[in-house]
């Protein structure tokens, strides 16, 4: 079994330069015996090696079918190869082990709905970036991400003064839209406690605006943190550093407990979404998030159904939906998804296959994060992405996650389809009626 | 001849039972108890309700988008796995065995249906092999132990086959036949034919996870 696509990551490269077989080996044994059980011995013990779950995969359909792309093959390639030499494996393997693990599986589960016994790909891979984690393998983007959550308790190295001056820039600036609109900072016992995640406020503060102007126009009763805890998103869940995970939903979720608010809603994040109520939850012991976490998708879909928010004119332009895995195949929110699509917009094309049955964007599961050295690995492992949104023959995408704009973005460029990519908090400010300012 | 007819009858056919029944009890138990101790925040997931919706679904051979993507092997997998339970399970032969032993009878299939169902079985398994050996993506998973699963249950049923029909040394044939099918029921604890086993408590599991937690469909 040869690897011939080693990528150089000046990450990956100094974590691998520090190990030695025994580290190796006490490292993965630690993890196989300590943090793993009945499941993933079940996973690799009863995969029958079908390759049924091959076409799962879209890294596997957009290398023609090269059988090391597919789920299988990459858990092969990795847990399996570690088995098989009973944790006797070289640095060079970690490396390799590493670039499968974080860049080449989205983590999007897409292949559940193939394998016959129910294997968890997602599961094993998550569980190998866990090793390299322990082992300080990783990718220097992906690392730096995660050690500003340490630092900062937020992923973009945001000062906590940069937080509220930029909630504070942001409501100055709709003020001329709305004159009396607020951001209201920290105000116990609201409704709702607004939550986004970092890159918001970093460079897509328009999002900050509009849900702000959204929320002021419906009447919402709501709020925003100024401490520490503000950023709901995790990207520890995916880097393997499941001690940060766990820290990071601990203060979020008690920055909103603190506060004495109702509920959590979040901004249009897919990730972030998975790690309150799948990953960090659990970590924390908490069977679901101990406060209610509303996604962007179905809050909208409560202020548009209930008249809080009026529709000037629909979106005219035919326009597709994608369906991030987080909020789709995680959790379900289909129903809520298309009613607003169709609430907003005259002509949804829907793109194939669609549902849970959707292609990941490729940036998911942290592979964006792991920068620029990558960008080759998600363009050229998504051409059936692209071959999928050029068949809807549309020229709008509405993806309401963050990791989806940023991959569906890099696909639209690369591949040259010329296609716009919108929230659904773009289209609603868009759309909305609006109070006239004088 | 006889005599070794007799062993695999009787001593090694009590052993194979043994190993099986005991067997399978000892990894399901360590199983579960493993994954109490380790898995505790899936375990917890677990919900019949969508578990039973998961297996139901997926035991239906166009029902799911897997098996609706291999339509072929999916078929193959169905009629292979139906023909494995029903034919040793309703084999006039077999059941004689059991009425001699234990003196418990049970309806029988005819013969030639269960002759049919025997060759259409092997068939399976060439289609199996043919496609680890010809296509890419499962070549590149098949290891020793892959072979091995294909191969106990294809050599029990051919050794079954060549002795009704009585081709080569019926007797041989016989006695392979039994040792093969010993070797399976032995093998179906610590092989990956253990998925007999856990197959449908892994995708209880799946299902569980997306039925409760994830809110959609796992097929």
């Amino acid at each position: 079994m040869t690897f011939d696509r080693k990528i150089a990551d000046a990450g990956l490269e100094r974590g691998v330069s520090r190990l030695t077989p025994q580290r190796i080996e006490n490292t993965l044994r630690q993890v196989l015996e300590g943090e793993t059980g009945a499941k993933l011995k079940l996973y690799a013990e009863t995969c029958m090696r079908c390759g049924l779950c091959s076409e799962a995969c879209h890294y596997y359909m957009s290398h023609d079918k090269d059988p090391s792309y597919s789920p299988a093959g990459k858990v092969h390639q990795t847990l399996g190869e570690i088995l098989r030499k009973d944790c006797k494996v070289s640095p060079e393997f970690v490396y390799q082990m590493a670039q499968i693990a974080y860049t080449e599986c989205n983590l999007c589960r897409r292949c559940v709905h193939y394998c016959p016994i129910g294997i968890d790909t997602g599961y094993i891979m998550s569980t190998m970036r866990r090793m390299c984690h322990k082992l300080g393998v990783i990718p220097q983007y992906l690392q730096d991400t995660a050690n500003s959550h340490s630092a900062t308790m937020n992923q973009m190295w945001l000062k906590d003064d940069e937080w509220m001056d930029t909630l504070q820039w942001q409501e100055d600036e709709a003020r001329d839209e709305m004159p009396d609109l607020r951001i209201p900072l920290d105000k116990e016992g609201a409704e709702i406690y607004y939550s986004v995640i970092a890159p918001e406020p970093k460079f897509r503060t328009q999002l900050i605006y509009q849900a702000a102007y959204i929320m002021n126009e419906a009447g919402v009763d709501f709020t925003m943190p100024t401490e520490p805890g503000w950023d709901n998103s995790d990207m520890c869940m995916y880097s393997g550093d499941f001690e940060m995970m766990g820290r990071l939903k601990k203060r979020h979720f008690e920055s909103a407990l603190d506060l004495k608010v109702k509920k959590i809603v979040m901004g249009e994040c897919g990730h972030a979404f998975r790690s309150v109520y799948d990953q960090g939850n659990r970590w924390d012991g908490w069977e679901m998030y101990p406060i209610e976490v509303i996604h962007s998708v179905e809050f909208f879909w409560d202020l548009i159904s209930s008249g809080k928010i009026k529709i000037r004119e629909k979106f005219k332009e035919p326009i597709t939906i994608h369906d991030p895995c987080n909020i789709i195949r995680g959790r379900g929110l289909m129903e809520q998804s298309r009613k607003l699509a169709h609430a907003l917009c005259e002509n949804v094309v829907e793109m194939h296959p669609n549902l849970e049955h959707n292609y990941c964007c490729t940036a998911g599961g942290g592979v964006i994060n792991c920068g620029p050295p990558f960008k080759n690995v998600r363009m050229k492992g998504n051409r059936v992405k692209a071959e999928q949104l050029k068949a809807t023959g549309v020229k709008t995408i509405l993806a309401p996650c963050h990791n989806c704009h940023g991959g569906l973005e890099d696909i639209v460029h690369y591949y040259e389809l010329g296609m716009d990519i919108k929230f659904f908090g773009d289209l609603i400010y868009d759309l909305m009626e609006k109070p006239e300012v004088e | 001849m006889n005599s070794i007819y007799a062993f695999v009858v009787g001593p090694l056919a009590w052993i194979a039972w043994g190993v099986f029944i005991f067997g399978s009890l000892y990894r399901m138990v360590s199983m579960y108890q493993l994954a109490k101790a380790k898995d505790a925040s899936s375990l917890h997931y677990m919900s019949f309700k969508y578990g039973m919706r998961s297996i139901l679904h997926w035991l239906n051979p166009v029902g799911t988008l897997g098996w609706q993507s291999s339509p072929y092997t999916a078929l193959v997998t169905f009629v292979f796995h139906i023909c494995l339970v029903i034919v040793p399970l309703f084999l006039l032969g077999h059941v004689v065995l059991w009425d001699q032993f234990f003196g418990i009878t049970w309806p029988t299939l005819p013969d030639t249906i269960a002759d049919i169902m025997s060759i259409v079985l092997v068939a399976c398994c060439v289609y199996f092999g043919l496609r680890r050996f010809l296509q890419r993506d499962v070549r590149f998973l098949t290891t020793g132990k892959d072979w091995v699963a294909l191969a106990i249950p294809a050599l029990t049923f051919l050794f079954g086959i060549l002795a009704y029909h009585q081709i080569g040394n019926d007797k041989v044939m016989l006695v392979l036949h039994i040792l093969c099918g010993e070797i399976m029921l032995i093998s179906i604890p610590f092989s990956r034919l253990s998925h007999m086993l856990f197959g449908f408590f892994t995708r209880a599991y799946m299902g569980s996870e997306f039925g409760g937690v994830r809110r959609s469909k796992d097929w």
